[in-house]
């Protein structure tokens, strides 16, 4: 018997299983576009086979970490901005486990912009969303790494005097696989992306555009959107490294004028995981390492018949 | 101090294979049947700099580097050798000779290498007069005259090598033996050639005056000379380790690099990340989803831990993190060992956190207590913190073999599997209560595993109920807390019932006089604490490694037992002594420090110093350089 049943159960999922049952209730508040972000994984979870059981959402701090609060599967609530570096750990640990990341752009893009940086670059086959409002929301309104220049907040009283960070050019130039970016308020294309990047076999980065009604309220968010896809003015492979990064640089020039482009930007489906990397150089074990922990007849390795070097 | 012991001291640049060729020595000498003790000492360069490697051997038991040495082979700084003559460092070549020679004792034997060395150089540092007034016996040779005549200057090494064994009527089987499993081929071969030339060389063209020989032992029982590094990995590897994640930084890659050299043919896990926040976060994330973990670093790198250690505890996620210490504050001296990161060990992250500390005090030690910490860690589900530093990270000593021949242990603990996750107690909704503090068995809640059937659950650093989720209801809050806070007590229960040798005791037991350690500078009291009592004193000794939970009971009986104690550790403000005085809320008037904080370990001659001094109740201050904290009171 495996030590893991829940994983690769093969039975019709409903979406309400993952809505914890009584509590807790969403502490977002009304019209926070984190909701679109949890709608659109509690219908792309099971649009792609996975039981509650078999998935672990790891999150960082802020509104954006509460997600696996309201979503009923295996979770981990972390720290700011650290959610990458376990979320990747534990995937390596049980590879069968589909694990997503999730955080805010002021916990993922500021915080843990290194673990970031390096998650995308190493190609981990994990779904990484970010909660992209342009605002610290939890801590009460302060100027974000993707919020605009000029953009006033009681940390930054006479408006940022910096240049937003570019999430999208900075995952594909870092290595990621998957870079795509959705809005809430566009939930088709959204359950759709998430279900994309969850069944995409290494990082998927996904910015997910999600309004703040209480601390950004002046921000023209997202409104009104293109998907770059269907769209004939923006003609790209979205396979080519060159073509992508154009398109994204583009995206993320007139984001801020009003025009907010959406939709799958880059994706590399021949480059391996980074799973696959560490195994073709040996450094992986065959079967999940958790696994083995349960294995009656597994042959432990000792230190002893390892002293004849130093005899 | 035993008349029959050689202490060797080669001495070079950094980068010269002070390192490999001392190691290969050692074995030698611990193959001849003596008991054998290392000492490291390397600058923070790569290349060139005063580096030395000391081998104290001896036929009777060895746990300390000795009071200064009587032989040295000087191979000179060949890094130093600069073609830009206005480099900084200039001409260094002669400090593998120079720098030693205060430590050197009478009697002693000096062989340094004058293809290196210039005579200038030596007339210049009045070496004939200083050898004539210490009784040294000085043997000049062309070491790496030699060593390129049959191979490459690089072997001057072996030639040094081969005059030792000569100059201590030393039989070269041993050293051929290693020589032959080592290398092959052409390298052997010369290596071979200089060897013996080097040893007929000495045989022919001088006479022996020196009483100095290599001594005679045997041991009963095949022996492993290993470091504690190695000891740390081998208990992580026994105690089921098989994911670690970590950044470079001395001296905590030691460890790092022999797991992850170790692990691919284990099927384990190495990552080397980005920083250490990340480090450890990896190594909570494996552990999470079911593997057992570790991390660790030192001093700088553990600063930056401090959030996933929190998160650990707060999560109950089972963890081992190893902190090096090296001297600090700040990167301090990189290569230098200290005692002083006792307390931000112990109190490392935020709120009422609570860590299992073990400080183990020697080579066998780091292996037992590394073990323990696994088995600690996922008993109880919480970060455990092996503490140990520099020193005892890079001291190689000889260890019975057959103390490692034991089974592995890799139980991850209080870990339901789904059969037992089926009778386990789940809300109304179906969510496991992974934190149910109402059916806490020594305030332990058995956790799941993420793709575990039935075990659902949110792991969360905020407060959470029973199933994870965020909460701040204040009677949940006190019931979580209690149970956490308490399992401190649970364990020191078990450690007491269970693991007392977790304290070692020394000396005579009827002392009423104490020395109390902890950590590596254990083997240095205890060989003073010997010499103490060979001399006609009465001191006995406890070296402490359970820094937390605290051994309060131990403790308490060994200070009672005495009129005063010398608290011996190496730090400038008596940081374990500290320990002592907060957690049994006494004693401050009976305890003195006994302080070294220079980058260099305790010699036991500075422990007898430093309790003569004491005793001699007057205003002397030690000659060494050490420093006398009086009790309060005093």
């Amino acid at each position: 018997m495996s030590a893991f049943n829940a994983i690769g159960e093969e039975r019709e999922i409903d979406r309400d299983e993952f809505t914890p049952g009584v509590e807790p209730q969403p502490t977002w508040c009304p019209g926070c576009g984190d909701f679109g972000v949890l709608k659109s994984l509690k219908q792309a979870l099971p649009e792609v086979g996975r039981t509650p059981e078999e998935v672990l959402t790891v999150t960082g701090i802020g509104c954006s970490g509460k997600l696996n609060s309201y979503l009923d599967t295996y979770g981990f609530h972390t720290i700011h901005g650290r959610s990458l570096p376990v979320a990747r750990a534990a995937k390596l640990a049980n590879p069968e486990l589909e694990v997503i990341a999730a955080g805010g752009d002021g916990d993922g893009y500021g915080i843990g912009g290194n673990h970031w940086i390096h998650t995308a670059r190493e190609n981990h086959d994990i779904t990484y969303i970010v909660f992209n409002n342009e605002i610290f929301g939890l801590t009460k309104g302060q100027t974000s790494p993707t919020s605009p220049k000029g953009h006033k907040s009681k940390t930054q009283p006479s408006g940022s005097a910096k240049t937003p960070l570019r999430p999208l050019s900075m995952s594909l130039n870092a290595g990621a696989s998957y870079v795509a970016r959705t809005a809430a308020v566009n939930p088709n294309q959204a359950k759709e992306i998430i279900a994309e990047a969850i069944e995409h076999d290494g990082f998927a980065h996904v910015d997910f555009l999600t309004q703040c009604p209480t601390w950004n309220k002046d921000a023209r968010q997202y409104v009104p959107y293109i998907d770059v896809q269907e769209s004939d003015d923006y003609d790209f492979d979205i396979h080519d490294r060159r073509e992508a990064a154009e398109m994204m640089h583009e995206t993320e020039d007139v984001l801020k004028d009003g025009t907010v482009l959406t939709g799958r930007y880059y994706v590399d489906d021949d480059r391996p995981s980074y799973q696959q990397e560490k195994t073709a150089v040996g450094e992986m074990p065959d079967e999940p390492l958790a696994e083995r922990y349960f294995d009656d007849d597994a042959e432990w390795e000792r230190s002893y018949d390892l002293l004849e070097r130093h005899t | 101090m035993s008349d029959d012991e050689l202490i060797w001291r080669i001495a070079g640049g950094s980068g010269d294979g002070i390192d490999s060729t001392s190691q290969n020595f050692a074995k030698a000498l611990m193959r001849s049947g003596l008991d054998v003790f290392t000492h490291r000492h390397y600058p923070s360069r790569i290349r060139g700099g005063h580096t030395y490697v000391e081998i104290r051997a001896a036929a009777d038991e060895v746990q300390s580097r000795g009071d200064g040495y009587n032989f040295l082979l000087s191979l000179g700084d060949s890094f130093a050798r600069n073609p830009q003559e206005e480099a900084y460092y200039g001409n260094e070549e002669i400090k593998p000779l120079s720098e030693n020679l205060d430590e050197l004792r009478e009697g002693g034997i000096i062989v340094y290498d004058e293809g290196l060395i210039s005579e200038e150089d030596v007339e210049a540092i009045n070496l004939e007069e200083r050898a004539e007034e210490n009784d040294w016996h000085v043997f000049p040779m062309d070491l790496r005259g030699l060593a390129k005549e049959h191979g490459r200057e690089v072997m001057r090494n072996t030639a040094g090598v081969g005059v030792t064994a000569a100059l201590l009527d030393m039989d070269l089987e041993h050293i051929e033996n290693l020589m032959s499993d080592a290398m092959s081929d052409d390298i052997l071969e010369a290596n071979l050639e200089i060897l013996h030339e080097a040893y007929e060389t000495v045989n022919e063209e001088y006479e022996f005056e020196h009483d100095l020989r290599v001594p005679t032992g045997e041991h009963e029982t095949e022996q492993a000379l290993l470091s504690g590094s190695n000891a740390i990995a081998y208990g992580a590897i026994d105690g089921g380790c098989r994911f670690i994640a970590g950044y470079p930084m001395t001296p905590w890659t030691d460890v790092f690099t022999i797991l992850t050299q170790n692990f691919p043919e284990m099927g384990g896990i190495s990552e080397q990340v980005e920083d250490e926040i990340a480090a450890a976060a990896l190594a909570v994330g494996a552990s999470h989803a079911g593997v057992k973990a570790m991390s660790g670093s030192s001093g700088g790198g553990f600063a930056l831990m401090s959030e996933p250690l929190g998160l650990a505890e707060m999560t109950e996620t089972p963890l081992v993190l190893v902190e090096s210490m090296r001297a600090g504050p700040s990167t301090g001296l990189p290569t230098k060992p200290e005692q002083a990161d006792l307390e931000f060990v112990l109190y490392t992250s935020q709120g009422d956190s609570s860590r299992v500390v073990f400080a183990p005090g020697n080579i066998e030690e780091a292996y037992e207590q590394t073990r323990l910490a696994f088995d600690i860690a996922w008993e109880y589900q919480i970060p455990t913190i092996i503490i140990y530093d520099q020193k005892l990270s890079g001291e190689n000593k000889n260890v019975d073999v057959e103390f490692f021949d034991r089974e592995p242990e890799p139980g991850l603990g209080s870990t339901l599997t789904e059969e037992e996750l089926k009778e386990a107690a789940h809300d109304v909704s179906g969510k496991f209560k992974r934190f149910n503090y109402e059916d806490a068995e020594n305030n332990v809640a058995p956790r799941s595993l993420p793709g575990q059937k039935g075990g659902r659950y949110l792991a969360t650093g905020n407060e959470h109920s029973p199933v994870g989720h965020i909460e701040e209801d204040p009677d949940n809050r006190v019931a979580q807390m209690t149970r956490r806070v308490e399992k401190l007590e649970s364990i020191r229960e078990e450690l007491d019932e269970e693991h007392p040798s977790n304290q070692t005791y020394f000396g005579d037991e009827t002392a009423d006089y104490g020395i109390i350690t902890w950590g590596s500078s254990h083997g240095a009291v205890a060989e003073a604490v010997e010499r103490l009592n060979d001399d006609g004193h009465s001191v006995k000794g406890i070296t402490v490694s359970d820094m937390m939970p605290f051994p309060e009971q131990e403790v308490t009986e060994f200070i009672e037992s005495v009129d005063e104690a010398m608290v011996v550790e190496m730090n400038a403000t008596a940081q374990f002594r500290g320990l002592i005085q907060k957690e049994l809320g006494r004693f401050g008037e009976k305890l003195t420090s006994l302080l070294k904080y220079n980058g260099n370990p305790f010699e036991p001659a500075e422990v007898v110093e430093g309790y003569e001094v004491n005793l001699a109740e007057d205003d002397r201050e030690p000659t060494a350089q050490v420093r006398i904290e009086p009790a309060a009171g005093d």
